[in-house]
């Protein structure tokens, strides 16, 4: 199916995330969407799946006009849309998934349902258990399940907003083999991404968004040279490579030790762990999802109580003291999902600030807002001082977060510090965290590129099924052996070497 | 756009709750016009009845102030009737105890009594939270039936007349322990002034303190509060507390000003009707003393409703409830 827009609008408050767009996406063709955070690729999207409503402008449907009232309505015109979190019933089964959101009569019984899931996983070369539940699969596989979902449904259009976020390299594979097959079989696919090799790949034609508009007007057919689809996202700031620094050596004591701790989240069960985090260091954790890294983080942020051992922060024992007083031992969280866990969306940047202060009865909004506005400088942050935080984009966001920690902060965890966030934003997030460490902080973060990890830790340590290796120096280490550990390969010969 | 939508959409909510009402006025065949004159205006009609509304609405806003509280810190306190009957069971203690003491001191001692217990019971919805998982809402309502059957076995028990149990309450307070009451107008002056000042704290350390701020914070996110170092749990305890110390205090205010005794129905549902002013009032303090004038009017106009007309004053229920209804259900659509 032939999908576009004319004129198409769309306005948060003041901020035109899609200003008078007109674009279309032929049919049978992998189409590559980019463009920076804030950028509005996003919120097209949701247009396009009746997720949002624009204010101006139509959605044509094969070149008929079409009003869409919701995500239901755009699936019964055929298109589908596959978020970035799966939008799906965890205690549900891949089949209980797949029946409960179909529309009447696309189902004749659940063993129609299954034998048309069981036919389909084989043709786009998907391996899933239709009596699998949802919460025991990988984020990879519940992607695989609802795209099959939306394709059981009726969609002629399947749009992916960074579907290579948070899975594994053999399910990117996977998943662009299935793309290919989806695309040959007449179908349109939206494929929304940062990743410019990935486009590259995959895409046939590629549309770039830059603050609400497409730039040029129009499409591109791939191939486009790297540089210039960069220079189209992100003017000519997005091309400079990072600056290296060499590493200070500082004598201070570790920023956290961990002395025979043994501490259980959910399934996982860290046993015996012996590790200093020394100051002035950035510590990568590598490893694939549900590795132990999330749970090696809490602990150091005071949220997990170790089972027995003791974690020492600045050389004071904290074991079971909770986060309160790892806080105010100078430890700072900065959880991935930033708008759940990191920040108070409706609240301001200055009403943060406020928040932090940590005497006085009245707020001293003064104060407040003067430090909203210094760090607004600092961090480059797009917002003013009173802005609502879920009013910002996911990179001011992070640069909000990060501007909150205060500059007595001695240990810094970040949970995928520039999750979501497009190359200019994830260097300047970089930059202000490189600088933190360089003023003696430790930072440890957890992250699932692996580009990340090479590029910007000092020390890397792997964990594997829930357990966590020794750290390893960045520069004893090459992205091929990284990729290993990861697996596993060798991870025991590591473990026991040390 | 948003501008003219912010006044139509209240606007709605209170037509669409007196299309409700006068469905059902028109439903027992009387003139719904003859009816509302007397919801509408009955409580400013005499001096008595107007007094009657203010001895109403005092409690009433201290219930609602304090789920104002409760509210912006997150929480569903539905278990403040319990607290309100808590608050005057307390109360009557010292009342009992040393009614020959000096009046001031123990009308002090009463409202601090009063204001304890209720603060007390409400810790205890937190501590079933916190301790058991038990939702505040189960938590709350539960309690509310304690409370009730503790006030009727006060009653009935150790706190019964002398000449035999009755279920009309215990004997009348020593006239000089009721608060002032002006009598030919059954107000007692210091119960709205109590409520008013109340009121202004509560808005002043809401909006201005750090306190009200943190609280705020914990209502909206409690996880990324706890990041940035507030201590959830203590907030959300402090909200309870403070709810309960408020409702304790209407409880104590029913004792001393208005009933003069301890009776079964001593909350008379005046925390569910502050239930209702606190959800249509958003928790906005600037909003809670005039909805809940109008609340107390309606009730208390209402009541003439069975003399004159000969239909029951549960209409005035109806139309309170109605507007709480829209006023959500024309909220729910932005």
């Amino acid at each position: 199916m032939r999908i576009a827009v004319e004129q198409l609008t769309k306005r948060f408050g003041t901020v035109w995330a899609n200003n008078r767009l007109t674009i279309e996406f032929a049919a049978g063709q992998i189409h590559g969407v980019l463009g920076e955070n804030g950028a509005g690729k996003s919120t097209l999207m949701k247009v396009l799946s009746g997720y949002l409503r624009p204010d101006e402008g139509r959605i044509l449907f094969d070149g008929k006009p079409c009003q869409l009232r919701g995500p239901g309505d755009a699936l019964a015109a055929g298109v589908g849309m596959v978020h970035q979190e799966p939008l799906d019933i965890p205690a549900f089964t891949v089949l209980e998934n797949l029946l409960c959101a179909a529309p009447p009569g696309v189902f004749r019984s659940w063993r129609a349902a299954q034998r048309a899931l069981e036919e389909l996983a084989e043709r786009l070369g998907f391996a899933v258990d239709p009596a699998a539940r949802l919460d025991q699969l990988t984020i990879g596989q519940r992607q695989q399940v609802e795209i099959m979902r939306l394709l059981l449904c009726g969609a002629q259009v399947l749009i992916l907003d960074e579907p290579t976020t948070g899975i594994t390299a053999a399910q990117t594979r996977a998943l662009f083999t299935a793309l290919r097959q989806i695309a040959a079989e007449g179908r349109t696919v939206l494929f929304v991404s940062h990743k410019l090799e990935e486009v590259a790949e995959l895409c046939h034609t590629v549309t770039v968004l830059r603050n609400g508009e497409v730039v040029p007007p129009g499409q591109l057919v791939m191939p486009q040279p790297q540089e210039y689809l960069l220079t189209l996202m992100f003017g000519d700031a997005g091309t400079t490579p990072p600056v290296y620094r060499p590493l200070p050596s500082i004598d201070s004591p570790p920023v956290w030790e961990l002395r025979q701790v043994t501490v259980r989240s959910g399934t996982l069960h860290l046993l015996d762990l012996n590790h200093r985090f020394a100051a002035g260091r950035i510590i990568g954790l590598a490893g694939l999802d549900g590795s132990g890294q999330q749970v090696l983080l809490r602990l150091l942020a005071g949220q997990l109580t170790p089972d027995r051992g003791q974690i020492l922060v600045n050389g004071r024992d904290l074991s079971g003291a909770g986060a309160i007083a790892f806080r105010e031992a100078g430890i700072e969280y900065l959880p991935a999902d930033r708008l759940r866990d990191g920040l108070i969306g409706a609240l301001s940047l200055a009403e943060h600030f406020a928040l932090l202060q940590r005497t006085g009865v009245i707020v001293d909004r003064r104060t407040a807002e003067e430090l909203a506005r210094q760090a607004i400088a600092e961090y480059q942050i797009k917002a003013t001082p009173l802005t609502p935080i879920a009013a910002l984009s996911g990179g001011n966001q992070q640069r909000a977060m990060l501007a909150l920690v205060p500059p007595t902060a001695r240990g810094i965890l970040a949970e995928q510090p520039t999750r979501g966030l497009d190359v200019a934003s994830a260097r300047a997030i970089w930059s202000r965290l490189q600088a933190r460490r360089d003023a003696g902080c430790c930072i440890v973060f957890a992250s699932p590129d692996l580009d990340e990890i090479m590029e910007y830790s000092d020390e890397v340590i792997v964990c594997f099924a829930g357990r966590i290796g020794p750290s390893i120096p960045r520069a004893l280490l090459s992205a091929g052996r990284l990729a290993e550990l990861i697996g596993g390969v060798g991870f025991e010969a590591l473990v026991e070497a040390v | 756009m948003k501008r003219v939508a912010v006044l139509i959409q209240p606007l709605l909510a209170l037509v669409a709750a007196f299309v409700l009402t006068t469905l059902a006025l028109l439903s027992t065949g009387v003139s719904p016009l003859e009816a509302y004159r007397l919801i509408l205006f009955g409580a400013f009609s005499t001096p008595v009845r107007l007094s009657d509304m203010i001895m109403l609405a005092a409690p009433l806003l201290l219930c609602a102030v304090g789920l104002s509280i409760t509210f912006t810190g997150g929480l569903y306190n539905l278990g403040v009737e319990g607290q309100m009957i808590i608050g005057a069971i307390a109360a009557m203690v010292p009342l009992r105890l040393w009614p020959d003491w000096p009046p001031l001191l123990l009308w002090l001692m009463a409202a601090l009594s009063g204001a304890v217990g209720g603060a007390l019971w409400a810790l205890l919805i937190g501590v079933l939270r916190r301790y058991a998982g038990v939702s505040e809402i189960f938590a709350g309502l539960g309690m509310n039936f304690l409370a009730g059957g503790l006030a009727l076995y006060m009653v009935l028990g150790p706190w019964r007349r002398q000449t035999s149990a009755s279920l009309s309450g215990t004997d009348l307070l020593p006239r000089e322990l009721w608060l002032p009451t002006i009598d030919r107008l059954r107000l007692a002056p210091a119960a709205p002034v109590i409520a008013v000042l109340a009121l202004a704290i509560v808005w002043w350390a809401l909006t201005q303190t750090r306190w009200g701020l943190e609280v705020r914070a914990v209502g909206l996110n409690p996880a990324a509060s706890e990041r940035l170092g507030i201590a959830t749990a203590r907030r959300m305890a402090e909200t309870l507390a403070a709810c309960g110390a408020l409702a304790g205090i209407a409880g104590m205010l029913q004792v001393v000003a208005v009933h003069h005794a301890l009776i079964p129905n001593i909350s008379s549902g005046i925390g569910l009707l502050g239930l209702l002013v606190a959800l249509l009032s958003r928790a906005d303090p600037r909003w809670l003393l005039p909805i809940v004038v109008a609340f107390a009017a309606f009730t208390v106009g209402s009541i003439q409703l069975p003399l004159t007309l000969g239909i029951d004053s549960a209409i005035a229920g109806v139309l309170q409830g109605a507007l709480v209804l829209f006023a959500l259900a024309t909220r729910a659509r932005q």
